[in-house]
């Protein structure tokens, strides 16, 4: 039991905007009332809110660990020693598990969502995911580039998704992983036949006899149809590519009235043509999105500073590699997807890296709808989570954006409205949105994000504070399933979070469908591939599909 | 006598002694000195568990012992002398900054890493990555000099920034891995391949060298920058003659995979 007495309270979920009032909680869940002597936290003048909420993350799996060993000087740098509660760990832009969860804790994030897991990977993307402490986890499965699936589509023809939606659900069940990703579809498999991509969504992937905006169609409507509590959550084509709105338009049209989750839009939104210096398209993005209430995007802010991009998008990586010069990986997942990771800086000199970090205020700023476009900086592909508090103070504070705005690369101001009309500043409300209400709403997880009768006792509690970077980047008190993890900034205890996976029903005979492709195209036997180890699946809470269409 | 500390018996994992460096041992109390913090393996310990400490502060610090177990001695000092009786371990003057350090044995591995200034002089042998990278760091040394009387293993100045290797024995193989400047002279014969991947600086050598064949003779002549440099190595102890002070070297560049900035100069014979 615990009260929190007296806090100014942010809750939009439930129209909830600085009221003062009691938050309890008991058996960790939010409760209406608790008895008078349940222990309190004096919140008098302190700010309270839902456990922070992150929709698009890169905290677990092979291609985290890749980019962990990839940068040792990472961790000479930042060192963890072992405490009474906290394990011995590194830090840097791609923590160890274990910091990976107190550091997220300790900045008041309690549901994490790492993005982009491939199927064959879904073991070790789980082992890591038991080892991060403290936040409730889910993992997206890569499906966009799968040879079977491609197959799949390609003889299911332009109606109905039929085997699809069943694949879909199955492969859900066989990895535990919460919903569907798909990146670049059809070009990392292109870029797999040497060197190439796709650039429009009708290029066919050779051989395959599908396209992009075919795979796009197909899952879409499978997860649709499954119900999935969490759209299908889309790394468009082209990313970072001069020119590339268009791409992102045409995907946004292809998936018009079917949901769909656009993942770090800012990577999405250049004008100009490819090859030549790209220029700002946020506003039209923006307003498509605006315009759309079945879509919604995460940010996928650029912040200055050290990052390490790690993405499935492997000819992406490759075009990194040829600027910084520096260490690459580029793996192949066999029949399912590739891998990319380069570490990178982002510097405020330089034209493109101003401009990334320009678009992506534009997109947050520009958005009237807080619910849809949320926060994200595709960690650690834009910069570390430890930069939020960074951004939301450029988002709430004016003054200080004016300031950064002023030291960056002015070429690439200039390509953007930043200068001109962009005067808003979020309020503490529309933090609340789009760091919990909104992304667990994206999510489709009814419990988190909002402090109702019910939810679950994830809080934050922060002490008021004129520079918000300060204020969030320190939480006073973060409490997490009813317990109090975090008190004055300091971790108190580190105890496990839950696996956060989908429960969505398949029909059997899919497997005498799949068998035959699995023989085909993967070097693991069919009966091996599903995950089955007790140790890695539970405990897990399982959030529901509708499959009869309820749950949209 | 100059600050002396004596290492007892040697330990039976390795002893990192990271700050134990002149510089901040100059102004220290005994007590203070005695109570500094090492790691034996993974556990903390203080220094005189395992040194005798004797002697008075000032610029001058002495350790004695054997050492070979000992890691980082010198590390990042900045100014003062070290004087190492005997061996040392690995990661001696990693990061140093200023000063001389001065090794009367061997040293281990990573001697001289990641060094932005001072005076590494080894009067043994070195191991390997003498002047070299810290794991996953592009550059490596970045400024000041390693002189080395005997003899250094493989890849000696990988990463190699700004600053002067001289090594009067025989240098390994893959010296000046990825170099990006500065100087690497081998008196005694040079390992292969040297300058794989570099992008500028010199290597030099005084006898045959197996070249990648992504290096490309330039031309034969007499650097005048060389003979300064040689000098000024003569100067410090190492036994140059005035043959190769006063000679003739092929000049070759590469890596021609790079930017092929890069030179190694290889003195002629009879000349």
């Amino acid at each position: 039991m615990l009260r929190i007495a007296q806090g100014r309270v942010y809750d939009p979920a439930n129209g909830v905007d600085g009221d003062v009032r009691d938050v309890c909680l008991n058996g960790g869940k939010v409760v209406e009332e608790l008895p008078s002597h349940a222990p309190r936290i004096d919140a008098r003048g302190m700010i309270v809110m839902p456990g922070g909420v992150d929709i698009h993350s890169h905290i677990a799996g092979p291609k985290v660990n890749a980019a962990r060993k990839l940068a040792p000087e990472e961790h000479r740098a930042d060192p963890l020693d072992r405490t009474a509660i906290m394990r011995s760990g590194t830090g840097g832009t791609v923590p160890s598990t274990f910091t990976t969860g107190y550091r997220y804790a300790l900045l008041g994030y309690t549901t994490v969502v790492d993005a982009a897991t491939p199927p064959l990977a879904a073991r070790h993307t789980l082992a890591e995911l038991r080892d991060t402490p403290i936040v409730d986890a889910a993992f997206l499965v890569l499906m966009g580039n799968n040879l079977p699936m491609f197959e799949l589509i390609r003889d299911a023809g332009p109606d109905g998704a039929g085997p699809v939606t069943e694949a879909v659900a199955w492969w859900l069940e066989a990895t535990g992983g919460y919903g569907v990703k798909l990146v670049n579809p059809g070009g990392v498999e292109m870029w797999k036949h040497g060197n190439r991509n796709v650039t429009s969504l009708d290029d066919e992937v050779e051989g395959l006899g599908v396209t992009p905006r075919r795979v796009l169609e197909a899952i879409a409507t499978s997860v649709d149809e499954l119900g999935l509590p969490h759209p299908v959550h889309v790394h468009c084509n082209n990313l970072g590519v001069a020119g590339n709105w268009r791409t992102t338009l045409d995907t946004l049209d292809t998936l018009q009235g079917r949901r769909a989750h656009l993942a770090h839009l800012q990577f999405h939104a250049y004008g100009g043509t490819p090859g030549k210096r790209p220029r700002s398209r946020a506003p039209e993005l923006a307003e498509h999105l605006d315009a759309h209430p079945e879509h919604s995007a995460d940010v996928g802010q650029v912040m200055f500073g050290p990052a390490t991009t790690i993405t499935a998008d492997a000819p992406v990586s490759a075009r990194l590699r040829e600027i910084t010069g520096g260490k690459w990986v580029n793996a192949d997942l066999e029949a399912e997807t590739g891998c990319g990771i380069v570490p990178f800086a982002y510097r405020e000199r330089n034209y493109v890296h101003a401009l990334q970090w320009a678009i992506g205020l534009e997109l947050f700023l520009l958005s009237r709808d807080p619910w849809r476009v949320v926060l994200s900086t595709d960690h650690p592909n834009g910069g570390s989570f430890l930069s939020y508090p960074r951004l939301i103070r450029l988002l709430m504070d004016r003054e200080f954006r004016n300031e950064q705005i002023d030291r960056v690369n002015q070429k690439a101001i200039r390509r953007t409205v930043l200068r001109d009309r962009l005067e808003r500043e979020y309020t503490l409300g529309e933090i609340a949105i789009i760091t919990r209400a909104g992304p667990a709403r994206l999510l489709g997880l009814a419990d988190k994000g909002h402090l109702g009768v019910g939810a679950d006792a994830d809080v934050t509690v922060y002490g008021e504070h004129e520079d918000r970077e300060q204020m969030f980047a320190t939480p006073r008190y973060v409490i997490k399933g009813g317990r109090v993890i975090v008190e004055d900034g300091e971790l108190r205890e580190a105890p496990a979070g839950d696996l956060l996976r989908v429960e969505a029903d398949h029909d059997e005979a899919i497997e005498r469908t799949l068998r035959p492709l699995f023989e085909e195209h993967y070097s693991v036997q069919f009966a091996n591939y599903p995950v089955r180890e007790p140790w890695l699946l539970e405990p897990a809470r399982r959030i529901p599909a509708r499959r009869d269409g309820s749950g949209r | 006598m100059p600050l002396t500390l004596t290492l007892r018996e040697p330990p039976t994992v390795p002893l990192e002694t990271e700050g134990l460096s002149p510089d901040r041992l100059a102004t220290r109390r005994r007590g203070e000195i005695e109570a500094l913090t090492v790691w034996h393996g993974n556990r903390r310990a203080q220094l005189a568990d395992f040194f005798a400490v004797s002697g008075n502060g000032g610029e001058e610090l002495r350790v004695e012992g054997d050492l070979r177990r000992v890691k980082f001695l010198g590390a990042g000092m900045t100014d003062g002398r070290l004087t190492v009786a005997g061996d040392a371990g690995m990661h001696t003057g990693a990061d140093m900054r200023g000063g001389e350090l001065v090794v009367e044995g061997d040293v281990g591995d990573f001697a001289g890493v990641n060094m932005h200034g001072g005076r590494l002089v080894v009067e043994g042998s070195a191991g390997h990555q003498l002047g070299g990278a810290h794991p996953g760091e592009r550059a490596g040394m970045r400024g000041g000099e390693i002189l080395v009387h005997g003899d250094a293993g493989d890849q000696v100045g990988t990463g190699l920034r700004r600053g002067l290797i001289a090594v009067a024995g025989r240098v390994g193989d893959a010296a000046g891995l990825r170099m990006l400047a500065g100087t690497i002279v081998a008196l005694g014969g040079l390992g292969a391949p040297p300058g794989a991947a570099m992008r500028r600086g010199t290597i030099v050598a005084m006898s045959h060298v197996t070249l990648l064949p992504t290096f490309a003779f330039a031309c034969s002549y007499r650097p005048p920058f060389l003979r300064l440099y040689l000098r000024h190595l003569r100067a410090l102890g190492l036994p140059l003659t005035d043959d190769q002070i006063e000679g003739r070297y092929a000049r070759w560049c590469g890596d021609g995979l790079e930017l092929r900035r890069g030179e190694i100069l290889i003195l002629e014979a009879g000349r």
